[in-house]
């Protein structure tokens, strides 16, 4: 069975520096994948890749077997690969209510229509607080992004991403900045993305790692040094080595 | 999410929209109220309201790719003059004198030159981009003064002798037709703008200028965007110069000026980007510095319009237009 997405000996460097080395991975329908490893590991190079906003040296990137290397950022969204940012990227003087119905816009290729108000269009509309409601920001709904709040500006992320409708959905520390007595709403807001979904999910937080992911994949300098399930991970060598160095062995003979 | 809470919170959504609407209509009204009022206290001056009102839609036209896209542009002129010479060709090289005709050959012409200068402009970003601009309008401007046997090189373009409209309302020697077919064809434009930046293709534009990478993440175009909306604002500026060459029956090279496209973009910022009435103001203020403080000031008059401008990017940066607004909004939240 061919992978829904798959990810084949992906390459970078930026002059000397190796940061993507032989990258591989696969997801299928319905995965929940965490991607770990320490600060400068490539985690977010290896997002930028996939998702064409930088060029990799070598490598494909494959969305249900059709090769999808040569498309550039807008067309592999509209192949179904969808990502959210580390740091917030929203439009500061638009309002949530906006920024849902504009990503519901552009999925139904209705973006370019020089008429009308999406607020005229009941299924946009329907739909733009359907998803405002499961992540709790209809209150919010028509302030500007600028006033709201940063962890409800993360909820928006998910939103957009929810909007889109996409089949591979890259989630680039979904919960990063936010305090931490609010990651529950992120889970909360994880836990509703549709179960055929795959889901690659990029964070440091590991207490909501391990509560999401069934499988973790660890890249430490561009390489990936384990590919398996959260209660092996833990257990495992050479992930210890790659984020305690050589206090891995001394805490373990502690 | 149950459906009878989603529907309450959608009929909470309408107030808001039918306030802007309300918006709208007071800008329809002011803006018939001056020319009403205009008209009958400059009734000796019609001809240079006519010209305030061909400003006023080179400015609207300006406003949709800065204001509202974020482009920065010092060749902005080159779509109005094409506009003009569009039309002034087609009268007095082709025979078609018939007003309204013109005017939709100007309009066509100023998209072509937008969707061209679109092209070139929008290649480069920041920096680059403003002096791909300057290039832009330069060039355009060299190209009317070289082909003389059309534009009339550097004397002008002359020989316009436009039908009456619909064959009824002949063009006078006060200008009043002009002035009053001027009047009709900025509120049609405005509200034609109203409901294009309203839309969602506005709403995508808007999302552009502020941030380009959010929107190629959602899967559009950038750039397809924007060379559409400079098609569009073309038109617009086409219209703007159509009408000026109808009006004042001459096109001149000056119309394909830098100085024009700078102005238009320094008395934008003075008014207020993005929002379409910061044109009006920019314009009636532009008209205003120039005709009444150079009157009173002829050596200092550009000292008085840079003071200005510095006093409105230090102290009111949305422009004035902006500044009122985001000033009546707080007014409006405290008296909540």
């Amino acid at each position: 069975m061919t992978a829904l997405f798959e990810v084949d000996h992906l390459m970078k460097s930026f002059g000397g520096l190796d940061v993507t080395r032989d990258v591989s991975l696969s997801l299928q329908k319905g995965d929940r994948v965490a991607l770990i490893g320490p600060n400068g590991a490539g985690k977010t190079t290896f997002v930028n890749l996939v998702t064409g906003h930088l060029r990799p040296n070598s490598g494909k990137v494959r969305m249900g077997g059709e090769d999808i290397s040569t498309f550039n950022a807008m067309k592999r969204v509209q192949a179904g690969l969808v990502r959210s940012f580390q740091v917030t990227r929203l439009f500061a003087e638009m309002t949530p209510e906006e920024h849902v119905a504009l990503a519901i816009l552009q999925r139904e290729g209705k973006s370019g229509r020089v008429a009308g108000s999406f607020q005229a269009m009941p299924e946009v509309m329907l739909e733009t607080y359907a998803i405002l409601e499961t992540l709790n920001l209809v209150a919010l709904a028509r302030m500007q992004v600028s006033e709201i709040a940063y962890g409800q500006q993360r909820l928006l992320e998910i939103a957009l991403a929810m909007a889109l409708r996409p089949k591979v959905l890259l989630l680039d520390e979904p919960a990063a900045g936010v305090p931490h007595s609010d990651t529950f709403l992120i889970e909360n807001a994880l836990a509703q993305l549709p179960d055929d979904l795959a889901v690659l999910m990029i964070e440091h937080d590991m207490d909501l790692v391990f509560r999401f992911a069934k499988r973790v994949i660890v890249l430490a300098a561009g390489e990936i040094i384990f590919d398996g399930s959260p209660r092996e991970v833990t257990e495992d060598a050479l992930v210890r080595e790659a984020y305690l160095g050589s206090y891995a062995h001394a805490s373990s003979a502690a | 999410m149950s459906a009878s809470n989603t529907s309450a919170t959608m009929a909470r959504a309408l107030p808001a929209q039918s306030r802007s609407w309300l918006r709208d209509l007071a800008g329809i009204a002011v803006i018939l109220v001056s020319a009403i009022v205009g008209y009958f206290l400059f009734p000796n001056n019609l001809a240079q309201l006519t010209r305030i009102i061909a400003i006023m839609q080179f400015f609207l036209s300006l406003d949709l790719v800065t204001g509202y896209c974020g482009v920065a542009t010092l060749g902005h002129a080159a779509l109005f003059g094409a506009g003009a010479y569009a039309a002034g060709i087609a009268a007095a090289h082709f025979g078609v004198t018939e007003p309204l005709t013109m005017i939709a050959i100007g309009a066509a012409g100023g998209a072509l030159a937008g969707l061209v200068s679109g092209v070139v402009i929008l290649r480069g970003h920041g920096l680059a981009q403003l002096v791909l601009s300057i290039a832009v309008i330069h060039l355009s401007h060299e190209a009317a003064n070289k082909a003389s046997a059309y534009t009339g090189g550097s004397d002008g373009l002359s020989g316009i002798a436009p039908d009456p409209i619909l064959g009824l309302f002949a063009f006078d020697l006060w200008g009043r037709t002009a002035y009053v077919l001027g009047i009709i064809l900025l509120i049609i434009v405005f509200v034609l703008l109203r409901i294009l930046v309203r839309s969602p293709f506005g709403m995508l534009c808007r999302g552009i200028r502020q941030d380009p990478i959010r929107i190629s993440a959602m899967g559009a175009s950038v750039k397809a965007t924007l060379i559409k909306m400079y098609v569009i604002s073309g038109a617009v500026a086409g219209i703007g110069g159509a009408f000026n060459a109808v009006s004042t029956q001459v096109v001149g090279l000056d119309s394909l000026s830098f100085t024009n496209s700078a102005e238009a973009l320094v008395m934008l910022v003075l008014g207020g980007a993005g929002t379409l009435y910061g044109a009006f103001i920019g314009t009636i203020v532009f008209i205003g510095v120039e005709d009444f403080v150079s009157a009173a000031n002829p050596f200092h008059w550009l000292t008085i319009v840079g003071a200005l401008l510095i006093a409105v990017v230090l102290f009111a940066p949305k422009g004035l237009y902006g500044t009122a607004a985001a000033l009546v909004e707080r007014y409006r939240k405290g008296s909540k």
